[in-house]
């Protein structure tokens, strides 16, 4: 664009020189290169066009870049979810005993292992629950065995002993506040809280 | 032959003399006065309430006075055929007329006695439109025994209940020798929060603002502060209120961590509680008095130690232990030493045991065990360490004893909601004392001190 304007100005500067040449002997108007002139037109189009792709492709790599931060985002967030979940996990109970049973409630206490093993930022917080049956006091104390349960069985098997604290609420807190077996079963728990870590939290490779 | 038939004539004469003569050998009775006394348990004096006038608040002070000699199952109330329409008052006595003690009262003592009465009671108007006497009758003595002043406020004051209460406690005193427990109150949860109610279950009052969790609360030996823990998000921290104020302290050592199951010493000195932690849970105390020096009575290791209660003497405490397996019952010395086996137990056949109390009078603790797998209360000696069996309908649980050491309040499901009972551990009688929703974790107070408001 600027070459056109400037070689616009410079023919009309000529033609006005010549214009303007009054008593001075007509000056011989050099002889003008209209291939070259054409030559450096189609030169500075070729650049401009050349400059406007690269914009175009630096543009398009860009969005590109952005969507597939964005994708990974996504990913991130539903796998930390899915492993807060996956901490979130309760296990159960049987009933007056605070022992980790073999079984399904292992599997979910090794999955939750795994993890931790796999985001050391992560602090965990266990609360021991009890059923309504039993003296209401006593339940504090099998709550707190309930929580210390769950902990050794992850500090035995090497996760550092600050990353998780023990706490009880006894029978004050029932998720089903029936008076029925299948209510009671399912008050006999241990929940897993996270305390710290859990805003980007990874899954170990295989899980 | 007639030498014969003298001698036998005169052996038959000297004979009534020889029976004379015998008796003459016998010392003669003296003359004077035996005095002994007859036990009959189970036997009770008759009380009688008489009726009469129903202006102001006389009525209100007979009703409240005649429900408290009844709940103190020290005796037969006696109540009339056709209620108070036989009036039984003071006869010769008008309403309005001049103050009393002007005049000798006729008190128709061969009447009350004919109706099975051994004491009366009869709430008289004064001159004072806000004073009332109270007067207890001896029947048998055929004399007044004792007069009260009561000066009557509101009748929905609280602290004209009291003082009512306080008059119906010293008429069984004055009775029996040993006073009552109508001026006394329980503390007990429900959904959660804090409630206070009266011993003969008027004004159920909510004691701590919605929103806060609480648990095992107690009392202070005054009666004037509730002492309980505020749960919050696993843990919970003891807190000490004042009724009268409404204001409440946080325990020190007990901010953090998980603290419940206080429990006061009889002279206030001492707060005995558990606390859980990793470890385990065991039994701490404090001095509250000079507020420091928090001491762990027990080392758990693998077992829990758990619900102090204060022998009054303050020498020791009993508590829960699942030392041997189960939760049974054991005794130390208030300085941690000394721990033994309280309540004896069968090892894989007694039920757990919980939530102990060592009654007034130091001779009895009151607890709760497993049977068949429902609790129920169970009431020990302390030196024979006899252990028996007080319910059996329904699931009870959590004794907390009244402080006449002869009546205990409870929490039984018999009815189908948990709620609130009284039992007279003598007689065995047994009273429902709350009708609200949900109710836990009783607590009776000592004999409520009359407070001057400032």
């Amino acid at each position: 664009m600027k070459l056109k304007i400037s070689l616009v100005i410079g023919v009309a500067v000529m033609l006005v020189a010549a214009a303007c040449g009054g008593g001075q002997p007509e000056p011989v108007a050099p002889a003008i290169d209209s291939t070259a002139i054409k030559d450096s037109i189609a030169r500075a189009e070729a650049r401009r066009r050349a400059y406007e792709d690269s914009v175009a492709r630096a543009r398009a790599e860009e969005e590109r870049l952005r969507s597939e931060r964005e994708e990974a985002a996504r990913r991130e967030a539903a796998m930390t979810a899915e492993v807060r979940n996956m901490l979130g996990t309760m296990i159960h109970f049987d009933f007056d005993k605070s022992a980790v049973r073999p079984g399904m409630d292992t599997d979910v206490l090794q999955s939750k292992l795994a993890l931790l093993q796999a985001n050391p930022a992560v602090s965990l917080e266990i609360v021991g629950n009890c059923d309504e049956r039993g003296s209401d006091e006593y339940n504090m104390a099998l709550g707190m065995r309930r929580a210390t349960a769950a902990k050794k069985w992850l500090t035995d098997r090497g996760i550092a002993d600050g990353r998780i604290t023990v706490k009880s609420m006894g029978e004050e807190n029932p998720i089903d506040p029936a008076h029925s077996e299948d209510a009671w079963t399912k008050n006999r728990r241990d929940e897993f809280n996270l305390t710290a870590g859990g805003a980007k939290l990874v899954k170990p490779a295989g899980m | 032959m007639m030498r014969r038939t003298a001698t036998t004539a005169l052996v038959l004469l000297l004979l009534p003399l020889a029976g004379l003569a015998a008796q003459d050998t016998v010392p003669p009775v003296e003359q004077g006065v035996r005095i002994g006394i007859t036990y009959t348990p189970g036997l009770r004096p008759g009380m009688m309430v008489l009726g009469g006038s129903r202006t102001g608040a006389v009525d209100s002070v007979r009703a409240i006075l005649g429900r408290d000699l009844d709940l103190s199952d020290r005796f037969e109330m006696i109540s009339l055929p056709a209620g108070d329409s036989v009036v039984l008052g003071i006869s010769g006595r008008q309403e309005g007329s001049p103050a009393m003690g002007d005049a000798p009262l006729f008190v128709n003592y061969s009447l009350h006695a004919a109706l099975g009465a051994e004491y009366s009671v009869a709430v008289l108007p004064t001159a004072d439109p806000l004073g009332l006497v109270v007067a207890l009758y001896d029947v048998k003595g055929e004399a007044e025994r004792q007069r009260f002043n009561v000066t009557v406020t509101d009748p929905a004051d609280e602290r004209f209940r009291l003082a009512v209460h306080h008059v119906a406690d010293e008429l069984v005193r004055a009775a029996v020798g040993e006073p009552g427990i109508a001026a006394s109150r329980l503390l007990l949860v429900s959904n959660g929060r804090l409630y206070r109610v009266d011993a003969d279950g008027a004004a159920l009052t909510a004691v701590t603002p919605a929103g806060e969790t609480i648990f095992s609360p107690t009392w202070d030996p005054t009666g004037l502060r509730a002492v309980y823990t505020v749960l919050s998000e696993g843990w919970g921290k003891i807190v000490v209120r004042d009724l009268v104020r409404g204001t409440a302290t946080t325990v020190k050592p007990t901010a953090t961590e998980l603290n419940y199951t206080a429990a006061v010493s009889a002279d206030g000195t001492w707060l005995a509680f558990s606390r859980s932690m990793e470890e385990g849970t065991d039994v701490y105390r404090y001095n509250l008095q000079r507020d420091c020096c928090l001491e762990r009575l027990t080392v758990g290791r693998f077992s829990d130690n758990l619900s102090p209660t204060f022998s009054p003497d303050g020498r020791q405490i009993a508590f829960v232990s699942t030392r041997a397996g189960g939760q049974q019952i054991y005794v130390m010395s208030t300085d941690g030493t000394g721990q033994e086996l309280f309540a004896p137990f069968d090892y894989g056949v007694t039920g757990n045991s919980n939530a102990p109390e060592w009654s007034p009078d130091g001779t009895q603790i009151a607890f709760h065990r497993d049977v068949v797998g429902s609790p129920q209360l169970f009431l020990m000696n302390v030196r024979s360490r006899v252990v028996r069996q007080l319910t059996s309908y329904g699931r009870n649980e959590d004794p907390t004893w009244a402080p006449d050491g002869r009546h205990l309040a409870f929490i039984s499901d018999r009815t189908g909601r948990r709620q609130v009972w009284t039992i007279d551990v003598e007689s065995g009688r047994v009273r429902q004392l709350t009708t609200i929703g949900d109710a836990r974790l009783p607590a009776w107070s000592p004999r409520i001190q009359m407070v001057i408001q400032p």
